[in-house]
């Protein structure tokens, strides 16, 4: 009979020396820069064509995301029927993302259809036309989209937050209204095409069992697009002047979206990593103060979490839940109560190894596999970091002391420099 | 090939082993064979409630998240209407953790009424969450009312109502625990940097000494066949016009289920398929579209479900949908049409096989449906379908007689 009162001797995971695998980085004639993870088991490869094209760079909403969009839906040789069928003839996923800064084209497939593969990708990037029936189907598809989401809580909340917090002019806080779709127009988004993507500036994240002649594949077939450099202007916020706001969306709403906001700096600053700890802490994991407190002991809630936004120029540190909609004002009050204890009270030893144990086990489980490793080396490159962000990040987690994470709450953890919303 | 090991202890528990040395973790999966199909009808929702509860502590551990964490684990759960499912994703050096954990709650849970209150409250905020507070979130418990008479697929995994969970007590959580979780209604796998002998060890020191229960034998009304068209009509308060309709299918174990599968995609699933091009980008008439299935293991429903554009007429749209049918019905699929669907599929499963801990999840399904070494045919099975396999499934399926149709309409 094992004696079920004690738990097993475990090794500590803040002892594990962790390691983030080397990316090979390769340069295309054309000076494109290619990070690269050859590792897995299973015959499949992710590519993805990281362009400077995001929402940073429109002088109209919604520019970036429609061309972005479009990409897929016609070229001088093909149409949009026919570059899916292409696609999906051969199993693979082409998919397009449109961000702040970037924007993206990733294709996931089987590495034996490489080959038939990568010259269609290089068509979307030389070709796309953009056709004027493509854009009128997905204007009124995505307006009706809009319409729906706009009954959702959680989408106006999500909206709102950013809006307050970068101002509505910022990338990062301007959304969509239904009458941006009308004012798209095909030559404007052909215009941003040629500029930003036919000329524009690109890096490229490819992972898995790469076949060999990669390199010279890749050269091939994008090593001579003109990649020119394009330049990124800063953007001023404008946070809004009320901090509190509460919407009406439904009025027979039964839930009310809560996001708490306050602006923060991004992964340049001395303060981000260690903001890393102290916000895992507060409301970064299961067993974290605000999960403890707010879903496991009151009920009020399915679920509760903090975060920092990962964007490249300027973040937030955000607080988002779901709660009932008589609690929601009692479960601000109890957020506020717990940024207070985290600025009065140190936080024990074993309460800070478990959250140096959870990070250290997350970070070593999210390394496995070539794509998760990709996925950390494209952070650091987009972030303009190196590998040696990953080693502070892993011994400031292993060394930051109760007494840091207070003056940290202490600096940060204030209601008052906190937007505060709720919409229901 | 995703070889595996597999052994039975003396209480009934089977066990698993997959071994992948290429990583420094260990995934611990342990599937329960009870999903909302089990539950009484006056007590739906009793499953995924119970799921929250074996978070709340076992009989010698108080919290079960804490432990983990330190180790350096992850975990979760999910309950479907089929089976529940909980995995701990942790360092492998800290695989015995997981072992002491795990057995704990199977051997009892600490039936705290705390927990109990805590978490009724818990599943109602999800319960709103997730099927309230959204446009069109109900229809899916209409739709299963309307298609289901007799199966107790009749409600979803989160209940038919608020009030059945409110109402839970902590008698009905005991009994039900001491019926269902019991390791002969279990199957563990191990997966990752572990070795069989290890696992073994473990195994028999932590689950060893628990009392086997008794088999559960699923006995449950089976749905019979339907004979007539049931349409409804919803009129709310949302911005669009949908269309959603259900056809009954063959179960999971079914050759049929794999021919379904892949006609689903043939219809539905990328911008090549026949509802997206022809509705959507030729007629204009849906503003999305999309045909998939429910994955039951008993037999099952193929959906299809659409936003209408503003405008167009439901009727119209229906027709419209029907006339795609009808060439499913006619037409014999074209091979490259048919091997675009079997490429596709080849291409996901190997995907979903990178992941140590999809591979354990899927081995334990296999093993609860019959056999884990199942899931190493799957390939060949989808292989085997060929285009009058498609004809007469499609014939068999998308028959009016058999079918459930919502109408879910924008009052606005």
């Amino acid at each position: 009979m094992p004696d079920r009162k004690q738990a097993p001797v475990i090794v500590d995971a803040v002892d594990f020396d962790l390691r983030l695998k080397h990316a090979e980085k390769i340069v295309l004639n054309n000076g494109v820069e290619v990070y690269a993870v050859n590792a897995g088991a299973e015959e499949v490869i992710s590519l993805e064509w990281v362009f400077y094209a995001g929402n940073w760079f429109e002088e109209k909403n919604l520019v970036a995301a429609t061309s972005n969009f479009l990409l897929r839906n016609g070229t001088r040789q093909k149409t949009a029927f026919q570059l899916n069928e292409h696609f999906e003839y051969y199993g693979a996923y082409l998919n397009r993302a449109c961000y702040n800064e970037t924007a993206t084209v990733t294709l996931h497939c089987l590495n034996k259809h490489i080959q038939e593969l990568l010259p269609v990708v290089r068509e979307l990037i030389t070709d796309s036309v953009m056709p004027q029936e493509e854009l009128d189907t997905y204007r009124q598809n995505m307006k009706q989209r809009l319409k729906v989401n706009l009954k959702k809580s959680d989408f106006v909340a999500s909206r709102l937050i950013d809006a307050y917090v970068y101002g509505e002019d910022h990338p990062y806080g301007k959304y969509t209204r239904l009458d941006d779709f009308d004012l798209l127009n095909r030559e404007e988004l052909m215009s941003f095409y040629k500029q930003y993507y036919q000329q524009g500036k690109f890096v490229m994240f490819v992972a898995g069992r790469l076949p060999s002649g990669w390199q010279e594949m890749l050269n091939r077939y994008f090593g001579d697009l003109p990649n020119t450099a394009v330049a990124m202007n800063p953007m001023s916020m404008q946070p809004v002047a009320e901090k509190k706001s509460r919407v009406i969306n439904d009025a027979e709403g039964v839930q009310g979206s809560i996001r708490m906001a306050r602006p923060f700096f991004n992964r340049h600053h001395p303060d981000f990593v260690k903001a890393m700890v102290l916000n895992t802490l507060f409301g970064g994991f299961f067993g974290s103060r605000l999960m403890s407190n707010i879903r496991e002991d009151k009920g009020y809630t399915y679920g509760i979490h903090s975060f920092l936004q990962n964007h490249i120029h300027d973040s937030a540190w955000v607080i988002s839940t779901e709660a009932g909609k008589d609690v929601c004002e009692a479960t601000i009050e109890e957020v506020n109560k717990e940024m207070k204890i985290l600025r009065e009270d140190l936080v024990d030893e074993e309460e800070l190894l478990l959250v140096r144990n959870y990070m250290m086990g997350s970070i070593l489980g999210d390394l496995d596999g070539p794509f998760q490793i990709i996925a950390r080396w494209k952070n650091i490159v987009l972030n303009n970091l190196t590998d040696q962000y990953f080693y502070d990040s892993i011994h400031t987690i292993k060394t930051i002391s109760a007494e840091e994470l207070r003056a940290l709450a202490q600096k940060y953890l204030q209601p008052e420099s906190f937007y505060e919303l709720v919409v229901v | 090939m995703i070889q595996f090991e597999k052994f039975i202890l003396s209480n009934g528990l089977r066990v698993i082993v997959h071994q992948d040395l290429s990583t420094p973790m260990a995934v611990v999966n342990l599937m329960y064979d009870v999903g909302a199909r089990d539950e009484d009808p006056e007590r739906t929702g009793f499953a995924h409630l119970f799921e929250h509860l074996m978070f709340g502590g076992s009989v010698n551990i108080p919290s079960y998240d804490e432990p983990l964490q330190m180790a350096g684990g992850e975990n979760n759960a999910y309950t479907t209407n089929d089976l529940t499912n909980y995995y701990i994703q942790l360092p492998a050096d800290n695989l015995e953790t997981a072992f002491w954990l795990e057995s704990d709650r199977m051997l009892s849970l600490a039936f705290s009424k705390k927990s109990l209150d805590v978490q009724r409250k818990v599943v109602c905020e999800e319960f709103k969450e997730h099927y309230l507070t959204k446009p069109y979130g109900d229809v899916w418990h209409k739709m299963r009312e309307l298609a289901y008479t007799t199966h107790p697929y009749r409600w979803m995994t989160i209940g038919k109502e608020l009030s059945h969970i409110e109402n839970a007590a902590l008698t009905d959580v005991e009994h039900f625990f001491f019926k269902h979780y019991r390791p002969v209604n279990a199957v563990l796998v191990v997966a990752g940097n572990v070795t069989v002998e290890k696992v073994k060890t473990l195994a028999e020191k932590w689950f060893g000494d628990i009392p086997s229960g008794e088999k559960y034998r699923r006995n449950l009304p089976q749905e019979p066949e339907q004979t007539a068209a049931r349409k409804q009509v919803i009129q709310s308060n949302v911005p669009l016009d949908a269309f959603y309709k259900c056809w009954h299918m063959a179960g999971r174990l079914d050759r049929r289920y794999y021919i379904a599968d892949l006609l689903g995609d043939i219809l539905s699933g990328g911008g090549s398929s026949r509802l997206y091009q022809s509705l959507v980008k030729e007629k204009k008439l849906f503003s999305s579209i999309e045909c998939f299935h429910f994955g039951s293991t008993d037999a099952g429903l193929m959906a299809i479900e659409g936003k209408l554009v503003k405008g167009v007429q439901i009727d119209e749209a229906e027709k419209a949908v029907e006339a795609e049918l009808d060439k499913m019905k006619n037409e014999l699929v074209s091979a490259s049409e048919l091997q675009k669907v079997k490429n596709k599929t080849e291409s996901m499963i190997a995907f979903e096989d990178m992941s140590v801990m999809s591979r354990a999840n899927s081995l334990a399904y296999y093993e609860l449906l019959g056999d884990a070494s199942w899931m190493n045919f799957e390939l060949e099975k989808y292989a085997s379908v060929s285009a009058e396999d498609i004809l007469q499934e499609c014939r068999n399926i998308f028959r009016e007689t058999n079918s459930n149709t919502i109408h879910y309409l924008s009052n606005n």
